[in-house]
């Protein structure tokens, strides 16, 4: 208990001292002003949703190889706390592009496969909440994520290599790439922040999930008798 | 070797069972020309529209129409418990997901050559000289949508709200084949027709990717 | 149906779990069947017979323990799994009986096919119907296909989930002989049934489930007629 305070203070802080940071240390952008300061926000969060679908992803395998209950239970956690980063990245993206480029939205191949990787996450979301069976939930849902998983590598280059002749605003190059020192540091600083409380957002739905478990299975039990 | 032959016999039974009723044939030919006449009435395109727009439009409606087809594929197993028979009766469980997934992409290519000539008459778009390499493309395109549709449709079948769930899962996943597909098929239908073998390449990979995905993963799909 | 052309092979049970979201279906069941024993396995409704003889065949992976089949050639353990008749027919209604037959008796890869559906459906009497779809038939004909099929492969262990369901009393005659020539024959038998018929008299044991374990087995002393009569429906 001590020890969930603790992340979920630890998570907090880091969090609220990313946001001063890039509010107040970083430099401001010399072409987009203010507004690129949802950059740290929004990228860094971009990258805590890509390492959260790559651990589902893992524990998707883990599950189908051992069929311990707990990979499923992380499985679902990551799913969810990977949802809600990719719908944040999906809300400022826009916030941001309009007052910059003039525009909502472009197909470009990182914001499509968000996108799509989005979509994906909701049908995982969706297949688990039609099957109740637990077992067979665990199951099926473990083999889709990891159909979807092969999948956006395949959504990405197919829109990079087709999809380029609308007029794509470049979305800050890579994160990172050619970016004022100190802006680097605000930068990866969010990055570590985003990522704390991903972790710790995904032990608290994991823990959730457990406890849900548990309960489930104690009223089968009580229903059997 | 064993594999192949339950394939051909189960491939078989596959073709014999649709041949016997066309339901699914008749059906999914039915639904693309529908889909394809409503485009035309929603865009009201010109004809160089029409041109630009139509492979597209009829990728689409193939896509459309694959997540209807491909429902019966594992839950007229259910009926009967004909999974479980099949299950104790071949000796590498790929084997049934290689005879449908065969079927499969055998009948939307059927379905794709009955509305090739409709959807040049009504897209006015001659298909004629590009014919082989189109047949190419439909070909990789549809075996992909079959794979991943086949897969998924072992998994719809197991949960509730199937018929909604089926189109939800697979219409995501398909979004590379959708696009390469298309692009490549207004591009060899142009004026001046280009031959993308980069993305005739990326639709094999596709189909390649989940083929194999398919082959390493499918015993646990009929897992009871 | 009854030459057999693969050694007698029984059946193992070594603590055996089959847990369905953390509920027990089987717990802990362990019993040896020996080779050419014709078993009956009794209990209530819900008791896991059904689950049992699913794990039997393969069909369901235990959650833990062994299952095992002593005296199987690894030339069977190729070529045949144990021929299984389960609550549905297992067949396909849009095919004949004949096309049905052959289909399976191809995937087992069993020489001569049509030879041996014409074999099979002389067997259980259904020869005439062959050309017939399944969907035409009677309940008690879709049993008949059902149990021909199981047999297809010429199995040396059967599995019967209440066998005797859709047939009239001249079918169950039929099956209750039959199932005591393939008894003779060498064929490792086990069925799930309820109350005493003409078939529970074919059988030379019995195994009573009650909530996924093993309460009584004649084996270890326990009456047949009382577990036969014990589990009532």
């Amino acid at each position: 208990m001590a020890k969930r305070a603790l992340l979920a203070a630890v998570a907090i802080l880091l969090v609220i001292a990313g946001a001063y940071a890039s509010l107040f240390v970083a430099p401001t952008e010399r072409t987009m002003g203010l507004i690129q300061r949802i950059f740290y926000f929004h990228a860094s969060t971009a990258w805590a949703g890509e390492t959260t679908f790559f651990v589902c992803f893992v524990a998707n395998l883990l599950y189908i190889w051992k069929r311990q209950p707990k990979y499923d239970w992380l499985g679902v956690a990551c799913a969810e706390v990977g949802l809600v980063c990719i719908t944040v990245v999906l809300i400022t993206g826009p916030i941001w592009a309009h007052p910059v480029w003039g525009i909502w939205w472009t197909w470009d191949a990182r914001l499509t496969s968000t996108f799509v990787l989005w979509l994906l996450y909701v049908s995982y979301l969706l297949l688990r909440s039609l099957i109740d069976e637990p077992d067979r939930r665990a199951l099926l849902s473990a083999l889709f994520g990891v159909f979807a998983f092969l999948d956006v590598p395949l959504v990405f280059f197919s829109i990079r290599w087709w999809r380029t002749q609308h007029p794509a605003p470049v979305i800050m190059g890579g994160s990172g790439s050619g970016l004022d020192p100190t802006m680097s540091k605000v930068f990866f600083f969010n990055v570590l922040a985003m990522h704390v409380l991903a972790a710790f957002l995904i032990l608290e739905r994991f823990t959730l999930e457990r406890n849900r478990h548990d309960i489930d299975l104690l009223q089968r039990e009580a229903e059997a008798q | 070797m064993s594999l192949l032959s339950n394939t051909a016999t189960l491939l078989g039974k596959e073709l014999r069972t649709e041949f016997r009723s066309r339901e699914l044939l008749t059906t999914t030919v039915v639904f693309i020309l529908v889909v394809l006449i409503l485009f035309s009435f929603a865009i009201n395109p010109t004809a160089e529209e029409s041109r630009e727009f139509g492979p597209g439009l009829l990728w689409l409606a193939i896509l459309f129409a694959a997540s209807l087809m491909l429902q019966p594929c594992f839950l007229r197993e259910q009926t009967n418990d004909t999974l479980s028979s099949l299950r104790l009766a071949v000796s590498d469980p790929f084997a049934i997901f290689l005879a449908k997934l065969i079927a499969n992409a055998l009948f939307l290519l059927v379905t794709e050559l009955l509305m090739l000539p409709l959807f040049a008459a009504f897209y006015n778009v001659p298909v004629l000289p590009q014919l082989p390499l189109l047949l190419l493309v439909l070909f990789l395109g549809s075996l992909g949508v079959s794979v991943a549709g086949t897969a998924l449709s072992a998994i719809s079948a197991q949960a509730r709200m199937r018929e909604l769930l089926l189109p939800l899962l697979l219409l995501p996943l398909l979004t590379p084949v959708l696009v390469v597909s298309a692009t490549v098929s207004v591009s060899l239908l142009d004026r001046d027709p280009v031959v993308q073998w980069k993305g005739i390449a990326f639709l094999a990979v596709f189909d390649l990717i989940f083929l194999t995905a398919l082959w390493l993963f499918g015993q646990y799909l009929l897992e009871e | 149906m009854t030459a057999q052309s693969v050694a007698p092979t029984g059946l193992r049970f070594e603590n055996i779990d089959k847990r369905y979201g953390g509920l027990f279906a089987l717990r802990r069941v362990s019993f040896e069947i020996s080779p050419s024993e014709c078993v009956v396995v009794a209990g209530r409704n819900g008791s896991g017979k059904t689950t049992l003889l699913r794990v039997a065949t393969g069909l369901v992976r235990p959650t833990a323990g062994k299952l095992s089949y002593p005296g199987r050639t690894s030339e069977a353990a190729a070529n045949g799994r144990p021929g299984y008749v389960g609550h549905s027919t297992m067949v396909y209604d849009e095919l004949t009986a004949e096309e049905n037959l052959v289909l399976f008796a191809k995937l087992q890869n069993v020489p001569d096919p049509s030879a041996r559906a014409a074999e099979l459906l002389i067997d259980v009497g259904l020869y005439d119907r062959r050309s017939s779809v399944v969907r035409t038939f009677s309940r008690g004909m879709r049993q008949r296909v059902a149990i021909a099929r199981a047999f297809v492969n010429r199995p040396s262990v059967l599995l019967f989930d209440e066998p005797a369901t859709g047939l009239d009393p001249l079918g169950i005659s039929w099956l209750a002989k039959m199932l005591a020539t393939v008894s003779r024959a060498g064929c490792t038998v086990v069925m799930s049934l309820h109350g005493e018929s003409e078939i529970s008299a074919v059988a030379t044991r019995a195994i009573q489930l009650d909530a996924g374990s093993v309460v009584a087995d004649t084996h270890s002393g326990a009456s047949l007629h009382a577990i036969l009569t014990c589990g009532g429906a």
